[in-house]
């Protein structure tokens, strides 16, 4: 039987959902009626907007998908301008303040406390400078990833910022690929870094070379089925095509159609691709593919040119983000500047796209690590833009821990988190840089804290994975993390293994700290990696390497943060909550 | 009266009649057996994958971890509330729950 969402899209989904949008936020919340919540804000998702958590009724995030994370000139200032004048919440986050916008593992920008009413001028805003929250969301193509320096990158095999526009422009607002089964997507790698990180993607474009009638085309291989949520991640699968990039659209077409038409539609948690990969293996996907959804013959596998992979790879070795001054190909620079935790003030954000227009193109890019990267800076401009005081925290050489810091929504806004995320993230790394000392060598060290098992901050990529949950503490239920080793990506992906389970959140540094000092003890030499020493030891050897324990660092989020309204309210309780809300914050008083 | 209840946003809410009413993420008291043999078990609640209403109690399928033993599992039909003259009413996740069995099917 198919399931209620199900039924809901066929009902009313994709395009038609816009002219809905509209008449509710005319008529204001009152209108959605209340025995349709349900399926009014499961289709609001198509459109990139996410009904928050309980005790935050008629207030949304808003999602805005830029494919690649190119935000072209203009388009980063009119998205702070409109959080300056739409994300304002009821309440104060005691770290950064009220109005904000948040750069995502996804290379989007996510608005929270948007109002209905607020929407439609909005649209018109984002669109005004060829922005879309169109699909961001909902059981679609979501934003499409893929190197954030593509087409400026020295270390690049093919444009990957060609084909994720080329995508983007072909499967969005796509009658026959709006309504999938589940989520979908996709990552366009082009360079020799790896920075699409497409091996967590449901459907990725890898960089290869072939030789096709005598001659070497530089394409993309095609991998299917990766992902990393509910305990139940994949690397993406080889499934043996290589597509040049003239065919690659149709191929994709192909997969997402195949997807459309025999994913799983009566369980939505065995829904996503990954678990038809599963059932089928990739050899019975790539003949289903040939056979019914694509009208040309399928070049076999070309030769992967994953062999220098460094981006999140947790090595000694390359570059594991975009942080720093890069020359680009055409002898400017790029600058990328370290977001902790990924989250950018509203005043800041205008000190940010003054600068970006002042010293570069004015274009800001977003990377899959929660950044910010300038473009097109000239070599006598760096000094200056260097100089700029908005760069003392927008740093473009920030503490290893701060750079390697990164964090999901968590419970602040979230339905699925287990515990607080964005500040608590924010207090470790001050803490990790006031009191620990990195090992010798070690320049980058990422640890990734995702507030629960949908993995949003990509916990088993890191070199510390960090994930929510509960335990008991002096006899009390308190936030707590499992803490995962191991993962990273690279030519040979490995996700992380969970060794310490259930550490309390306030003794999670302590464990870190510790972690990191018996790193440099055990160590062979300086110049072996973390990962590489992880790699070396067992789950038992490296539990005992883990210890957690109180230490100066103070966590003020142990109690239950989702039982609040707000987690930072003065009076957080949820009866407190001053949701559901009129179009000007007056709340609207319950039936009761 | 029609009660209408089912799973939300990846599993991470019950919702009763269009209201979201049980989330996930709360530590539940389950008894001896029920879950592991930790006595009694505090389970935290990671996702809900199911919903039913019997009689007048809502039962939830949901996956958990105990808090104690680190015992991962599913629980098939755990009470999470009960239908009062049409109204749901929330069980508090602190109150000592055991499982539902199923209704008998009607032949």
């Amino acid at each position: 039987m198919p399931s209620d969402v199900e039924e809901w899209k066929e009902e009313l989904y994709g395009t038609d959902i816009r002219a809905e949008i509209e008449r509710f936020a005319e008529e204001g919340w009152d209108a959605i009626p209340d025995d349709e919540h349900d399926a009014w804000f499961e289709r609001f998702k198509w459109y990139g907007l996410y009904h928050q958590r309980a005790g935050q009724e008629s207030y949304f995030m808003m999602r805005i998908g830029p494919p690649g994370g190119v935000l072209e000139p203009g388009q980063f200032r009119e998205i702070v301008e409109i959080a300056d004048d739409f994300s304002r919440g009821p309440a104060e986050n005691p770290v950064f303040g009220n109005g904000w916008l948040d750069v995502t593992t996804r290379q989007a920008i996510q608005l929270h406390w948007i109002r209905l009413e607020d929407v439609p001028e909005i649209f018109d805003r984002l669109e005004s400078v060829g922005l879309s929250t169109v699909q961001a969301c909902g059981d679609s193509w979501r934003n499409i990833v893929g190197c954030p320096v593509a087409g400026k990158d020295k270390h690049e095999h093919v444009d990957a910022g060609a084909l994720a526009d080329e995508l983007h422009d072909t499967f969005k607002k796509n009658e026959a690929h709006s309504n999938l089964p589940r989520k979908w997507k996709v990552s366009v790698t082009g360079c020799d870094e790896g920075c699409g990180q497409g091996d967590i993607n449901d459907l990725a474009f890898e960089p290869a070379r072939k030789e096709i009638d005598g001659e070497t085309v530089t394409g993309y291989n095609v991998r299917v089925g990766g992902g990393l949520s509910r305990n139940e991640p994949r690397l993406a699968r080889d499934i043996d095509v290589f597509a040049t990039p003239e065919q690659a659209v149709d191929v994709a077409g192909g997969i997402s159609a195949l997807f459309r038409d025999n994913g799983d539609r009566e369980d939505r948690y065995n829904a996503r691709i990954k678990f038809l990969v599963d059932e089928w293996g990739p050899e019975k996907l790539r003949e289903t593919l040939q056979e019914e959804y694509v009208d040309f013959e399928l070049e076999t596998a070309g030769e992967d040119l994953r062999e220098s992979y460094s981006y999140n790879a947790g090595e000694a070795d390359g570059k594991h983000d975009h942080v720093g001054v890069h020359e680009q190909a055409d002898g400017d620079y790029y600058v990328g500047l370290n977001v902790l935790v990924g989250r950018i003030g509203v005043d800041e954000g205008y000190e940010l796209a003054d600068a970006a227009e002042e010293h570069g193109s004015g274009e800001v890019r977003l990377t899959q690590r929660q950044n910010i990267i300038f473009t097109d800076v000239p070599e006598e401009n760096l000094e200056e833009l260097r100089s700029e005081p908005v760069l003392d925290h927008y740093s473009p050489e920030p503490h290893p821990f701060q750079r390697g810091s990164i964090a999901c929504t968590g419970t602040e806004f979230c339905s699925l988190s287990i515990v607080e995320t964005k500040n608590r993230q924010v207090r470790y790394a001050r803490w990790l840089v006031d009191n620990v000392e990195l090992p010798e060598g070690v320049e980058n060290f990422h640890i990734h804290l995702s507030g629960c098992t949908a993995s949003c901050a990509q916990p088993q990529i890191a070199d510390v994975s960090l994930r929510g949950m509960k335990t008991r503490k002096d006899g009390e239920p308190v936030e707590a993390l499992d803490i995962g080793l191991g993962g990273g990506l690279g030519e040979d992906p490995q996700f992380a293994s969970w060794i310490a389970e259930r550490v309390p959140a306030d003794e999670v540094p302590g464990a870190i700290a510790n972690l990191l000092e018996n790193f440099a003890e055990a160590r062979d030499s300086e110049a072996q990696s973390f990962r590489e020493f992880v790699a070396e030891r067992d789950d038992e050897a490296l539990a005992e390497l883990i210890e957690p324990e109180e230490t100066g660092y103070e966590d003020p989020f142990m109690h239950n943060t989702k039982r609040t309204w707000y987690p930072y309210a003065e009076e957080d309780d949820m009866d407190a909550s001053p949701a559901p809300a009129q179009a000007d914050g007056t709340p609207i008083p319950s039936d009761d | 009266m029609t009660i209408a209840v089912r799973t939300l946003d990846d599993g991470a809410w019950i919702s009763v009649n269009d209201s979201r009413q049980v989330s996930v993420s709360d530590v539940w008291t389950l008894s001896h057996g029920v879950f592991c043999e930790c006595e009694p078990a505090y389970v935290l609640l990671e996702g809900f994958f199911g919903v039913d209403v019997s009689g007048s109690i809502v039962v939830a399928d949901t996956v958990g971890r105990c808090l104690e033993c680190g015992t991962q599992d599913s629980i098939d039909r755990l009470p999470v509330g009960r239908i009062v003259d049409g109204e749901f009413k929330p069980y508090g996740p602190e109150g000592v729950q055991s499982i539902v069995e199923p209704n008998p099917q009607p032949e």
